[in-house]
């Protein structure tokens, strides 16, 4: 009897260190099952199409995030799929389930369009997937649809656009025109500006919609011209913003100061030219920022892929950073996922733009920059809106 | 200044029109006359803009660059009759669909994959870069002028040359009965081919001297395209004639709409397009 119990205690006392030691070279305490398989990260980006080199950064970023880091998540090395989303809304459903139940995946990084981020925030709310929305700034994803999985390292566009109110009342503007294309991002901008703006005694002397995504600006700029406003804000990004900015000059409006998010002017300003000259944007981030974290970054990034950072990449960066901290947190454990969210919920993020945590809602409160072009270069005046969080309206979370 | 708002929006409406007209005369061309569903004009246009941008940053200078769009454009254009068009005259518009469909696609891919997905511009020339003030708060950038100008004069020309020229009649009786053109010993094979890269050329012209009002990217002349049908259908499949009318039409329903009525910026072109259809089914001249 007694001999028995020796034998089983000391059995069991073995059983319990080969499964220590089996687990130990890779994760110590809480895995037993499944240590050796890799970490799935599914990317749901743009790899074609207009935004095809917006996918492209945000993914670089994410890599060099955690190739900086060693290499892997939790300890565990990382298998990544990507999927081309083609920035098509009428697919995001059916793109966010291959990676979701086709491939298995234990994480979604992306996407780029707001059309399509709804597709994916629809699917990952009902099957739990942890997902960092990397771009797509639509306030309904972290707002009335937000979920304890979906996290964002981006913006909303009401976050990037709420700021310049306060800025245009400082620089003596009393009655300004909004412009925008009829769409979810830039109603969202377009909306966070003059909620600023009003409720500061501004007056908006009219709202421009025009349909996406159309680019012939003549009649409105014409319209603009009548209405003699004291400033113009608009919200336009790529193709539309390049045309927008030199349309604006060429009308004879340089007069009337031009703002808008800081889409207005990243990736189109060399192209703008002149006519961009003395732009007042709003963002989380400018290339120029003056950190050294901004320049370790942007030294890395330009020597891994050759390229110059931006905004993009950025984000990209900080999903990889976010998605690091949670796993080193629960040690590589994709099971422990409350524990592992809960870690995601503490993250401090030491981002390019500066160190930012998440809000109740899971988006990032941070500081929004008064960014201004001046000799082609975009200048950093400031800080127009410090850790500004997004109101998450309609957010029952937290 | 009423008056000049009125007028100005007018001016911008017939502008756009005229622009309009120069990328669809190409496609009545191709569409009414050879009866050819080409869904890849618009990527004619995309190719012209690119072209001409390219060659700006090349040469130095616009108009150089316009000027060698054009015949390049064209060219391009006669290829593709040549090799892949040149089978479908006798086929379904299915076919025909499909074929430049994927041409679409190709021509898409291909500018990205050589340009790159980045969005670029083109200067306006220095000797055009200036506006005439026409009230204390209005004024109209030249270029835009010396564009409708062009565009204007193209318009006429090529009614001229469809209408009251033996290229033109050989065109028209070409697309009625091929095989009796032929037989009058007309190479009618060359002549189609020589159609359609003139409407390849045209596109790419519209492309080329629009890149400094417009944005170079890819897929650019994929919502030109729907336009240009529109154009076409409303202005009768084959006429120059309501090509023109049509482009002049959609360009100020367009314009006005997006003033006066905002909210149905999105429909005023399809609303215009379904009142002709009501009133002449097959359009304005057919």
């Amino acid at each position: 009897m007694e001999d028995v119990k020796g034998i089983s205690r000391r059995a069991v006392l073995q059983a319990g260190a080969v499964a220590a030691v089996g687990a130990g070279g890779f994760v110590p305490t809480r895995f037993a099952i499944g240590n050796t398989a890799k970490v799935k990260v599914g990317f749901l980006l743009p790899y074609s199409g207009t935004y095809a080199g917006l996918g492209e950064a945000i993914t670089n970023g994410f890599k060099l995030a955690l190739e900086e880091r060693g290499g892997k998540l939790g300890g565990r090395d990382i298998q990544f799929i990507a999927v081309d989303d083609e920035s098509n809304p009428a697919k995001g459903p059916e793109n966010t389930n291959k990676l979701v139940t086709g491939e298995n995946v234990d994480f979604v990084v992306g996407p780029v369009h707001s059309g399509v981020a709804m597709g994916m925030v629809k699917v990952v709310r009902e099957t739990g997937t942890i997902t960092v929305i990397a771009n797509a700034g639509a306030g309904a994803a972290t707002g009335p649809l937000c979920a304890p999985n979906i996290f964002r390292t981006s913006f909303t566009n009401w976050q990037t656009a709420y700021p310049m109110a306060k800025v245009a009342m400082e620089r003596g503007m009393k009655n300004v025109v909004t412009m925008s294309w009829k769409y979810a991002a830039g109603e969202e901008a377009v909306a966070g500006f003059e909620q600023g703006f009003t409720k500061a005694g501004g007056k908006i002397a009219k709202q421009i919609l025009v349909p996406f995504p159309q680019e012939e600006f003549q009649a409105n700029l014409t319209e603009i011209a009548a209405l003699k406003p004291d400033g113009v804000f608009v919200f336009f990004a790529g193709s539309g913003a390049l045309k927008f900015v030199k349309d604006y000059a060429a009308a004879g409006l340089k007069s009337i100061p031009l703002m808008g998010p800081g889409f207005l002017t990243d990736g189109v300003l060399k192209e703008q030219g002149a006519a961009a000259e003395g732009l007042l944007t709003t963002l989380h981030y400018a290339d120029a920022l003056d950190t050294s974290e901004n320049k370790a970054f942007r030294g890395a990034y330009r020597k891994a892929f050759s390229k110059d950072a931006d905004v993009y990449a950025v984000q990209g960066y900080d999903a990889g950073q976010l998605l690091f901290q949670g796993m080193g947190a629960v040690k590589g454990d994709t099971g422990a996922k409350a524990d592992l969210i809960a870690a995601m919920e503490k993250a401090v993020i030491n981002s390019p733009r500066g160190s930012f945590t998440l809000s109740k809602a899971h988006n990032p409160v941070q500081d929004i920059y008064l960014r201004q072009v001046k000799g082609g270069q975009e200048v950093v005046l400031g800080v127009a809106e410090k850790a500004l969080a997004d109101p998450a309206t309609g957010c029952k979370m937290g | 200044m009423d008056f000049w708002f009125f007028l100005i929006q007018a001016l911008n409406g017939v502008q756009y029109g005229l622009l309009l007209f120069l990328v669809a005369s190409g496609l009545t061309l191709i569409f009414g006359i050879m009866g050819i569903i080409n869904l890849a004009h618009g990527a004619f246009y995309m190719l012209g803009a690119y072209l001409a941008y390219w060659l700006a940053g090349v040469t130095g200078s616009l108009t150089a660059a316009v000027l060698l769009s054009l015949p390049l454009a064209g060219a391009i254009g006669y290829g593709i009759e040549a090799l892949l068009v040149r089978t479908l005259y006798r086929r379904d518009h299915l076919d025909q669909v499909l074929l430049t469909y994927g041409l679409i696609l190709i021509f898409n891919e291909a500018t990205r994959m050589t340009w790159g997905a980045d969005v670029h511009g083109v200067a306006v020339p220095a000797a055009l870069n200036w506006s005439i003030k026409l009230t204390d708060t209005l004024s109209y950038p030249v270029y835009r002028l010396m564009l409708s100008a062009v565009c204007a004069v193209l318009a006429v020309g090529m009614y001229l040359v469809i209408t009251r020229t033996r290229f033109g009649m050989w065109v028209r009786a070409g697309a009625s009965n091929r095989d009796m053109v032929a037989a009058l010993g007309i190479n009618v094979k060359l002549l189609f081919g020589v159609v359609f890269a003139i409407g390849a050329a045209l596109a790419g012209l519209a492309g080329a001297i629009s890149t400094p009002i417009t944005s170079v990217a890819p897929g650019m002349g994929d919502s030109v395209l729907i336009l240009c049908f529109v154009v076409v259908v409303i202005g009768g499949v084959g006429s120059i004639k309501g090509a023109f009318l049509g482009a002049m039409l959609i360009g100020l329903a367009d314009t006005f709409g997006k003033v006066f009525v905002p909210d149905f910026a999105s429909f005023t072109v399809y609303g215009v397009m379904a009142a002709v259809l009501l009133w002449k089914p097959r359009g304005l001249f057919s």
